[in-house]
This record gives structure tokens, sequence and C-alpha cells, in this order.
């Protein structure tokens, strides 16, 4: 076991490094206080930070073929990462800079205090819905096509087991994997968002109402949810899913419209909570008591007062449970209860194709199958938490 | 009483209320099946022997209320009833139903221990590795290191567990092959070799569960350094060590506790998945599978299992945070 | 101590500047200030809110907070560059010859230890003296600041000490190492008058027996006329003058410090009263009420008539608020009633008929929370032109225009800006522009001017006392600001405990004798005279001032 003492060694190195960086910097700068209050911690993390840098820009000009004449999986796919992480965040800056100079005052001051990774997270949002709206168009077959050639390999090469018709290859039965990429986001995403939706107009009224009315109303309500939000929501869904399995018989699409409604009404007690925490912050405000004063009726204090002053955190609130019902969504599917086929859907095609996996030696393009399918997940979620991340930064920023 | 020992003894009961709730909610919502229960269960090519006993072993001719009673009071004695799976293969077999049953206890309690081990070896990565970084996060807040973390703990929360899974797969079992992909254990296994195999789905879950860890440490400690008693700790000319561990320590232990034991109970979700990914024989992968087949015996008992954990770790936090109060501990 | 000592000053900032960063900008906050402190003497630094004075208080520490840059200019500290200093350098001054004693002392002790933990930290950790000393003279500091059961009261934690006293502890906590100097941020700010003049006292004894050099930041004329040997007032980062206390009190040279001190001269004539056989606008009989099983009221009666004020004062707690809540119909009282124009209101709010409702209106302390951040000006004082007077359209929208004049603000340029394009001031008479859109004979004014500079705050009263006279409103004034009080009422009700200690025409209530507890409240009232917190410490004794006098009454 020599491994650790490399480690052990490494690290030594750096810590070695951190001292000198510091010591010399103070030498070469004159003690400028910066650098002389510097904790070494601080030193540390910078040439730590620096021999991460170096040795990413090494291992990224190491050859993709191995002497021996395989490809070295490991270099590409590094290289696929870095290139899809350097094209991802020179759009989301592109997309920036057209957003400052286009459109109308209101959304050009938008763009300009937006962090990148906000501009990225819309960007991919944008492109998300686009495909998912003229995924008809896009996708080069039907979603439930099925061709005479199975498991063809990806990469349209046909002396490699592919074919030029389809260049993500096809699934066990014959099946176009691009075209069910393309609809899955048709699928997977609309379903997630209708989802989201119904949660949010259950969770989000009765929240509101309780929050207003208080009393007796509001006690019944926060104590059901408490109950229901003791069970872990993926269990839940589980063994609710279980008896609309029964429920459903042979029929799959009614197991898919069952599943939107047990998720959204388990999605929908976090999303009363919340409106109803909310809802609670505004009512306490003098502006509300002053408007029940003069006698206003339950709908102007709800519609009227107390609503136009939480948009700001329902639609933070929304992104975060859109994002959670998606990944509930995307995790009963892959557990084989979730989007029945023949719907094209993201979790499915995940557990289908995971034993690619194994070829990553051999074929590192087959072996990114599955990770694309759940990639294409993470995308989507990650860039609606960026925004959301950054709408939330910015209206606590609002506050102070 | 010391109002300390009151308050946890208030929320001790109100646990176990809340428990008993959620065992009449998971009761109802299993007979909430349709029609015949038990043909429901077995499908329609089922044996009548089979159906039968499934009648027989639910007390299906009684009322809802007394087999309710009877499976809390069976289930408090640890009889979680026999499993279905059982029942219904024995019944292929052309055995009927007096052959020997394999009760939901003994299947599940070797499963159990397998997950408790998961997510032990979890804990004690992710743990100190989380709030080590989140302190460190919030010392250094708007620093690159700070945005970095910020944006690479957003990636890893917004990740399915399952892609986590497989690019973990990718690069540490299949690229190079450090660990195995598949976790299969057994009973007599030496801790050496059921450690290895398990680290893959413990890096998984730790994945996920620092990164929330994380940023909910960190906003605690901004939260806490933005105090004005620590302002006036500085301004008394005090140490930014003696500060961190004399001023901010005592009052983030609360929250820093409450995050732990919060995210503890975010594992038992994620343990599903994972042990589905890399074939764990732990009691997410037994529910998955009961769900499968509709084993419900199996399936009310792991529900019921999973939102005990749940609810007993939320009642730690809860406790732990008020033991650790001063206002609370010293009363005026 | 040698003639070069003398001559050089303690502290000494020259065209320091400073900056605060506001999305993502640097935002000037302090624009050239110089400062000199001599040994042993007190500074008072005054100024509106946003004038910078505690961050100029902090910088003499060599202290800036969270987001807050020093971008140019000199401190220096006996001699000692604070701005070049190293970390260690600035850390071994703090708490050893410079110590802070900040607004809130609840939130400024840390709750997880004893008083006497925190006060021995500073000193052990300079190495001034051993721990069982500083605890011995920690101890020796609480007698001195007259803290009750000196001995003991250290070894308790922060949240089982009242206010008045954490302060003064903390006081002591500054003086645990007999620092050179201490800045004091608005200690006194968040006390009720009668705790303030006991802090006040405290911290003027101690400063001058151990001679220490101090800043005194505060907001309040009166407070800074008691402490200090000089006053520096600054207006919004800039000094507008610097004088001797009595100098500066008697000549001010500028016209803004001018203006400040004539704010305190605001005085309206009593009323006559009311004839004797007159039905009050509001009658509050026999009220007594309670949250819960916590009884705040006990069987409050007053009278307010056509066209008068009635001012209602005490401390925190005193139950003012509630009897507020009470006549709006909030809080339905337990027993007893209230009575509009001699006739008996439900009372629950919403069982209150519209005609009613309208009536009552209340204007609010906080214009911050009391109008919706996103409406308008013209919705906000619209609703109610419509909701009662059923006006609409260009006749609404004139009303509208008219209750703006009213209130002094442009039609024109205010009617579409949110309330969070308005200052204080401004958002506080749109307050009372919807108050008087509902057309109501009797309005409820809580706390209306605490929130706000002294300048704006005479504004209001001013355009209120205008109102009255114009549309024969009565008011009831809530407030624990005597001075207001002073200017204003007619009628003063004085509220201890949820009880009516006193209650008379201003004039009578304003002149001795009366009740005990009113005496000690009023004479608590800082005034602009320098010598009136000695004259007072003279006349009543140490031990009659304060929280304990008022203990000593139960």
């Amino acid at each position: 076991m020599t491994w650790w003492m490399w480690i052990l060694a490494a690290l030594a190195a750096l810590l070695a490094g951190g001292w000198l960086f510091r010591f010399v910097a103070q030498k070469i700068t004159g003690n400028r206080p910066y650098f002389r209050d510097m904790p070494f911690a601080v030193a540390f993390g910078y040439v730590l930070a620096a021999s991460a840098l170096a040795l990413a820009v090494w291992y990224y000009f190491q050859p993709v073929m191995t002497e021996a004449g395989t490809p070295d999986a490991g270099v590409t796919f590094f290289r696929w990462a870095l290139h899809g992480f350097v094209i991802f965040a020179l759009a989301a800056w592109l997309f920036r800079l057209a957003g400052r100079h286009v459109g109308t005052g209101g959304s050009r001051k938008l763009f300009r205090d937006m962090s990148l990774t906000a501009a990225f997270g819309v960007l991919v949002i944008l492109l998300y819905a686009f495909t998912a709206i003229f995924a008809a168009w896009l996708a080069p077959y039907g979603q439930e096509a099925v061709f005479d050639q199975v498991n063809a390999l990806p990469g349209g090469d046909a002396a490699n087991g592919g074919n030029p018709d389809h260049l993500l290859g096809t699934d066990q039965i014959g099946r176009d994997l691009l075209s069910r990429l393309i609809y899955g986001a048709q699928n997977t995403v609309g379903i997630a968002f209708a989802t989201t939706c119904i949660a949010f107009l259950l969770g989000g009224s009765l929240g509101f109402l309780a929050a207003t009315l208080q009393g007796w109303f509001d006690n019944i309500l926060s104590r059901a949810v408490d109950v229901l939000m003791a069970i872990p929501s993926l269990i839940f869904a589980l063994l609710l899913m279980t008896i609309a399995s029964a429920w459903a018989g042979s029929q799959q699409w009614l197991l898919t419209v069952y599943m939107v409604f047990i998720i959204a009404v388990i999605d929908s007690t976090r999303v009363f909570r919340l409106a109803r925490a909310v809802g609670m912050n505004i009512v306490v405000m003098d502006y509300i008591e002053a408007a029940k004063l003069r006698g206003e009726g339950l709908g102007y204090l709800i519609f009227r007062e107390i609503l136009p002053n939480a948009t700001a955190p329902l639609l933070a609130e929304f992104g975060l449970r859109f994002c959670f019902v998606f990944l509930t969504i995307a995790a009963l599917s892959f557990l084989g209860v979730g989007i029945q086929p023949p719907l094209a859907d993201w979790g499915t095609m995940v557990r289908d194709l995971a034993q690619f996996i194994n070829f990553a030696a051999f074929s590192p393009l087959t072996a990114a199958l599955p990770i694309m399918a759940a990639g294409a997940i993470a995308l989507l979620t990650v860039a609606v938490n960026f925004v959301v991340d950054w709408m939330l930064q910015r209206s606590s920023g609002l506050k102070e | 009483m010391n109002p300390v020992v009151k308050i946890i003894l208030q929320r001790l009961a109100l646990g176990l209320l809340t428990l008993f709730i959620v065992s009449i909610v998971i009761f109802t919502a299993v007979n909430m099946l349709p029609g015949d229960f038990a043909q429901a269960i077995l499908g329609q090519g089922a044996s009548p022997e089979a159906v039968e006993a499934i009648r027989r072993d639910l007390g299906l001719d009684q009322p809802p209320v007394t087999r309710y009673l009877q499976w809390l009071g069976d289930a408090l004695r640890g009889d979680l009833g026999n499993s279905f799976a059982q029942a219904n293969f024995s019944s292929f077999v052309g055995e009927g139903s007096g052959g020997a049953r394999v009760t939901v206890a003994q299947q599940i309690a070797p499963r159990f221990a397998n997950t408790m081990f998961l997510a032990g070896v979890t804990a004690a990565i992710a743990v100190p590795f989380a709030v080590t970084l989140g302190v460190l996060a919030a010392l250094y807040r708007n620093s690159a290191f700070d945005k970095a973390a910020n944006v690479a703990t957003l990636t890893s929360i917004s990740s399915p567990e399952f892609f986590l899974a497989y690019v973990l797969i990718l690069f540490l079992a299949v690229l190079n092959p450090v660990l195995p992909s598949l976790s299969n254990i057994y009973a007599d296994m030496g801790f050496g070799e059921r450690l290895v195999k398990t680290l893959l789905p413990a890096l998984t879950l730790t994945l996920v569960v620092t990164a929330h860890m994380m940023r909910m440490t960190r906003a605690a400690i901004i939260n806490l350094l933005a105090s004005p008693y620590i302002e006036m700790a500085r301004l008394k000319g005090i140490g930014p060590m003696r500060v961190i561990v004399k001023h901010a320590l005592p009052n983030a232990l609360a929250p820093i506790i409450n995050v732990i034991a919060l995210n503890l109970a975010y594992l038992i979700t994620g343990v599903v998945v994972v042990e589905v990914v890399f074939v764990y024989p732990g009691i997410g992968q037994l529910f998955v599978d009961s769900v499968k087949i509709r084993d419900i015996p199996v399936v009310q008992a792991c529900c019921l299992i999973f939102a005990a954990a749940y609810i007993l770790l939320n009642l730690t936090a809860d406790i732990l945070s008020i033991a650790t109060n001063p206002r609370l501990r010293q009363p005026k | 101590m040698t003639e070069a000592q003398e001559q050089t000053p303690l502290v000494r900032i020259r065209d320091l500047k400073i900056e605060g960063r506001a999305d993502e900008t640097w935002m000037p906050i302090i624009n050239g200030v110089d400062l000199d402190l001599h040994r042993g003497e007190v500074l008072g630094l005054i100024g509106e809110s946003g004038a910078g004075k505690s961050t100029l208080g902090l910088a003499a520490m060599g202290y800036t907070r969270d987001g807050v840059r020093i971008s140019g200019g000199s401190v220096e500290f006996d001699g000692i560059d604070l701005l070049s200093a190293s970390a260690a350098t600035k850390r071994a001054l703090l708490g050893k010859r410079i110590a802070y004693v900040a607004q809130s002392a609840a939130a400024s002790f840390n709750p997880a230890h004893r008083l006497i933990d925190q006060h021995v930290e500073a000193p052990v950790q300079h190495g001034v003296m051993s721990r069982s000393d500083s605890v011995e003279d920690g101890i020796e500091l609480y007698r001195r600041l007259r803290l009750p059961n000196p001995e003991e009261i250290g070894f308790r934690y922060p949240h089982q000490v009242s206010g008045g006293q954490l302060q003064r502890a903390m006081t002591a906590m500054a003086m645990s190492c007999r620092p050179d100097l201490i800045i004091f941020d608005e200690p006194t700010t968040a006390l009720d008058v009668t705790t303030q003049i006991e802090v006040l006292a405290a911290i003027r004894d101690i400063v001058d027996q151990f001679g220490t050099a101090a800043i005194y930041i505060t907001h309040d004329l009166a407070v800074v006329a008691q402490m200090a040997d000089r006053i520096k007032v600054l207006l919004r980062g800039d000094e507008v003058e610097e004088a001797e206390t009595r100098e500066m009190l008697d000549h001010p040279r500028e016209d803004y410090t001018k203006s400040l001190w004539a704010v305190r001269e605001f005085r309206r004539p009593q009323k006559p009263d009311a004839a004797p056989g007159a039905v009050p606008v509001i009658e509050v009989d026999k009220v007594t009420a309670a949250y819960g099983d916590t009884t705040v009221l006990r069987d409050v009666s007053f009278k307010i008539h056509e066209g008068r004020t009635v001012a209602v004062v005490g401390e925190s707690g005193s139950g003012k608020s509630t009897a507020a809540r009470c006549i709006t119909g909030l809080l339905p009282p337990a027993r007893g009633k209230v009575l509009l124009d001699g006739e008996e209101l439900p009372p629950d709010y919403r069982k209150r008929s519209k005609m009613q409702l309208r009536q009552v209106q209340m204007i609010y302390q906080m214009a911050d929370t009391a109008l919706n951040p996103r409406k308008s000006i013209a919705e906000i004082i619209g609703r109610p032109v419509e909701f009662y007077m059923g006006l609409r359209g260009r006749e609404k929208r004139r009303r509208v225009d008219e209750l703006l004049d009213q209130i002094e603000l442009p039609g024109d340029e205010f009617r579409h800006r949110l309330p969070s394009e308005l200052s204080g001031g401004q958002k506080q008479r749109v307050g009372i522009a919807r108050a008087l859109a509902a057309e109501p004979r009797f309005i409820i004014c809580d706390e209306v001017t605490s929130a706000l500079d002294q300048l704006v705050a005479e504004g209001i009263l001013k355009l209120l006392a205008r109102l009255q006279d114009e549309l024969h409103l009565s008011y009831m004034f809530i407030t624990h600001d005597l001075a207001t009080v002073r200017s204003i009422a007619d009628w003063v009700v004085v509220m201890k405990e949820g009880r009516v200690v006193e209650q008379g025409p201003k004039d009578e209530m304003f002149r001795p004798p009366h009740h005990a507890y009113t005496d000690l409240l009023l004479s608590s009232v800082p005034e602009m005279d320098p010598d009136w917190l000695t004259n007072l410490l003279a006349e009543r004794g140490v031990d009659n001032i304060g929280d304990a006098a008022a203990d000593k009454m139960q």
C-alpha cells in the first residue's frame, strides 16, 4: 500500500508550497498588508487550486489513444467534459451579452445584474423548452417507431456496429435513441411541469387561506401536513404507486396519470408550508391590518394585498419544487414504477441503458449513453437551481 | 420540573403521536386497494389456496379498525406478518400455505442491518467533510473558494442520485478498477471487505448529502458571524481562532446538529435509489422489489420503518437543539 | 504625563473617506471628516440616521463592518497609524486601550457565556490582570455602576438580566482594562426614559472617575448635551460644525444646526376643555383586556372630544398600544366598552358596520410596513376613497389629488410612485392621506414620529396639527416621547402596567404636583440644558431616579 504515502507526500508538498508562496509574496511585495495578514489556510488554498489547475491542463494534453492503439477513455471523457464546460460557459456569456443589448429596458436591466451561472441557467431552460415544444419536428423518428436493427451502437459507423440512420444507435427492441432522448424532454419535463403546477395550485391556495383565516382551519391543515411530511416523500410515493398500480391494472397510461396526482399531493404539503409561512409574514404587516380594519373581504385580502407581495418567494419556490418533482419522477421511472412505456422517458432510459457503462474502455461513446440520459436530467435541474439561487440572492440583497 | 426536560418530554410525546398517525395513514392507504384485496394482489392467475391464505392472514372479514389494531399490536411485538411473495411462490409449487414461510421480520432484519451500515459509513465520511467545508466557505465567503463551492454543491444537489452513481462507477469501477461496482454483501463477510464493497454507494450518497449539509452549515455560520456579539468579541481584540472556538462554536452547535440530523433523515430517501443502482442488499432495494410485485406486508413494514427513522432523526435534531440552547438550559 | 503628550491628541483623524457597497458599486458614506480627541475628553457625535456617525465611530477604532471600506485619509490612535497597522497590532489595542459599547447590549453579549466570563475575557487575553483579579475588579465596577446585587449579577447569563442592567454591564466590560478611549454607540437609544437616565448617570460617573476619553454617538441632542464636552454635528457624511457643548447649544452657527435646535421649540397652545355636556367622539369606559391569560389592561377609562388631541404616554409594556387595539376592535375587551359618539361599538371589528369602521382610522409607527410595497401611492390612497365613498374613475382621481394636496405632496410627481421610492417622512404622509381618505372623525396615531428624524418628525406634527384645525379631527397620540406630548397634546393620559396612573389637561400635567410615577416619568426626559442631569441628581439623589425609583413605588 503505497498510494496513501503518495497522498501524504503530495499534501506535505502542498503545505510547504503554501508557506513558500506566502513567504515569497511577502518579500516581493515588500510586506503588502494583503500578504502580511494572509492566514496560512488561504495561502494553502491558492497553492492547492494552482496545482489542481496544472494537473488538469497536463491531463488535457495527454494523447487520446494509448500506445496499444486503444482509445484512452479517461482522457476522452475529460476532454468532452471540458469542451462541454467551455462551450456552455461561452454560450452563457454570449447569451448574457446579447440580452444586455437587445430587448426592452426592463429585460436589459435584468441581464445587466445577472450572474454568469444564472445566464447559463436561463439559456438551458430556454433550450429545453424549445426541445420539448418542437420535439416532433426535431426528432428524426417517432418515439414508438421500432426498427429492425436492435442494439445498434452509437457513432453511426457501420464498421463498429453502428448505423448511419441512427446517430446514437438503437435500444434493445430497436427504437432510435436520439429520437427517444428528444421526446424525453417533452414527456419527462412536461409531466413534471404539470405536476408542479397542480401542487402549487393546491398547496398555494390552501397555504394562503390558512395564513389569512388562521384559527381552527389553519390548525387542522397544519397538523395534517405535519403528519404527511413525517413520511419521506419518495417512500410515500412508492407506497401510493403500489396501490395505484393495482387500480390502474393493465392500463399503463392511467398509472402515469395517477403518478402525477400522487406526487402533486405529496409535494403540495411542502408548498403549503412555504405559502403559509410567506403569507404569515405578510399578514402581520400593518397594511394588512389597515385593510382588515377598512372592512375588506377575504378575496381582496388574498389576491390584492397578500399575493402581489408573495410572488418573488413563490417563483423561487416554484423552481425548487419543479426540480424536486422532476427528480422524484426520474427516480420513480428509474426504479420502474414511474412514467410507463411506450412514452420515452429519461429515467427509464438510464435504467435500460445502464449496462452499457461497462463498455467504457472499448467505446467511450456507448458508455456515455446512460450518462447522457441522466445528464439531461441533471443539466435541467442544475440550470433551474442556478436561476433560483440568483433570484434568491437578488431578493435578499434588496432587503438590506 | 426543569423546562428543558418538560419540553423534551413534550416533543417525545408529539413524535410518538405522529408515528401513530403515520401508521394509520399507511394502513389506510394500503386498504384503498380496489375490489377483492387478495385477488388484486395476486392477479387473476393465482391459485384459490393462495388467495384464501392471504384472506385469512389479513382477516378480511373483520372491520378495518379491528384489523388495524391487530396489525399495530403485532407490529409492536415485532411480528410484521408474512411475505406475500413467499405465499404466492409456495402456492405455485402447490404446497398450500402450510410450509415454512418467511416472515417479513426475518426478511427485513439482515437488510436493515446492511442499510444501517451503509448509512453509517456515509455519515462517517460526509459529516466531518461537510461541516469543515461549510465552516470554511462561511469564513471565506464571497471568495473564489466560496463561489466554486457554491456552484459545485448546487450541481451536486441538482443531480439525480443515479447520475452521480453512474459517473462514479464510470471513473472508479470501469475506467480505473479501484472499487467494485456491485455491492454483493453476505452475512459472514469481514468488516474490511464489507467496507470496500460499500464504499462506492457510500461515496455517491456522500456527494449528495455533503452538498446539502455544507450549504446549510455555511448559512448557519454566516448567520451567526453576523451577530453583534461576534463583532463585540472582535472589538475586544480577541484573536480569530478564539472568536470561532469560544464565541461562535457554542452557539453554532445547535444549528449544526440540526443540519446533520436533517441530512441523515434525507439519507433515507437517497438510500433507495442508490441501493438499486449498486444492487446493495439493503432495505431500500427490498422495498422497491416489494413495490414491483405488490408484496403488501413488506411494503407496509418498510414504509413504517422508513417513517420511524425519519421521525426519530427529526426528533433528535429538535431535542438536541433544545438541549444546547443556553436560554432554555438556564431559566430566568 | 509630559507636555508633548498633552499636545498630541489621542485620536487624530484626517480627511477620512469611507465607502459602502450597494449593488456592486461603492457609495460614499463619509466624505472627508477630520476629528481630534484629547485624553480625558468626551466628544459627542450627533446626526440623523444615515449621517455616518456609527461608521465614523468604528473607524476611529480602525474597524470597518463587512461591505464597508476606508478609501482615503488617516486614523491615528496615540501616534499609531491604525489603517496601516497589522492585524495583530490592532488586536493588541482593541479591548485593551480602545473599547466599544454597542447599541443593543442584549444582542452584543454572547448568549452562551455568563456576564463575568465575558467581562474577564479581554483583561485575561491581553494579559492585563489575572482572572481572579479581574473578577474582583468586575464586581467592583458593577457596584460603581449601581447594578443591583453586584456580587451575584455577573454570574448570570445575558438573557436573565434586564436591558438597562445589561447596558451598564457592557459599560463595565468596556472599562475592564481601563482603556484610554471608549466608543459609545447609541447606548441608551433602545431603553425607556426612566431606564435611560440611570444608564446615563452611571456612564457619566464612571467616565469621569477614570478620566477616560470617549466618543459618544447619539441622535438625541438632549442626551449628548449631558454627556459631551464638545459636540460634532454630522450630516450625510459631512461635518457641519464642531464646538464646545455650551457654545454649540447657545450659539449654533450653521443653519442645519439651528434647525435641529428649533425642532424642540414647536409647541401648540392647549385648547380649552370641551363643554361640560358634550358627547365625546370616543369614550373608553372601564376597559379590561387580556392576551390569553395575561391581563394587559385593567379598568382603563378616558374620553376624546372633538378637535382635541389626547396623548397616551407610558413605557414599553404599559398597555398604551393595547388600548388602541381595543378601540379599533382588533382585541375585543374582556370587560368594559368603547363608545363612538355616545353609541357603543361592537367589540370585534368584524361586527362593525362600514360607517363605524370609517370613523376610526389609524396611522402606524413604521411607514414601511404600513404601506403595501407593491401598490402605487394613488392605489393606496384611492382604495378607501373607492371603498367607502364609492367614487370611481375621474372623481376618484380628483379626490386622490386633493388628498395629496392636503399632505403637501405634488400629485403629478407622486401619484404613480411606489412606497419604496419615497423617503420616510413622505411615506408617513401617505399613511396620513390614507387615513384622511376615509373622512374619519377620529385617528389613532401610534408612535407616528418615533421612527423619523427630528426635523421630519416636526413637519409631520405640524401637518397633523393643521389638519386637525381644518377638519375638526380628534387624535389619540400613543407615544413614549414626552417632547411630542408637550408640543401637540391637549389632554395627557399616563399609563403604567395596564392601568391609567393619572390623567389631566397638558398644562396641569407638566406642572407639579402629581402622582409619583408621572413625576418620575416627566423628570426623566432629558432637557437641552447641559446641567440638567447634574441638577436632577443633586435634587433627587442617585437612588431616586430610574428603575430603582419605579421599583420603590410598588
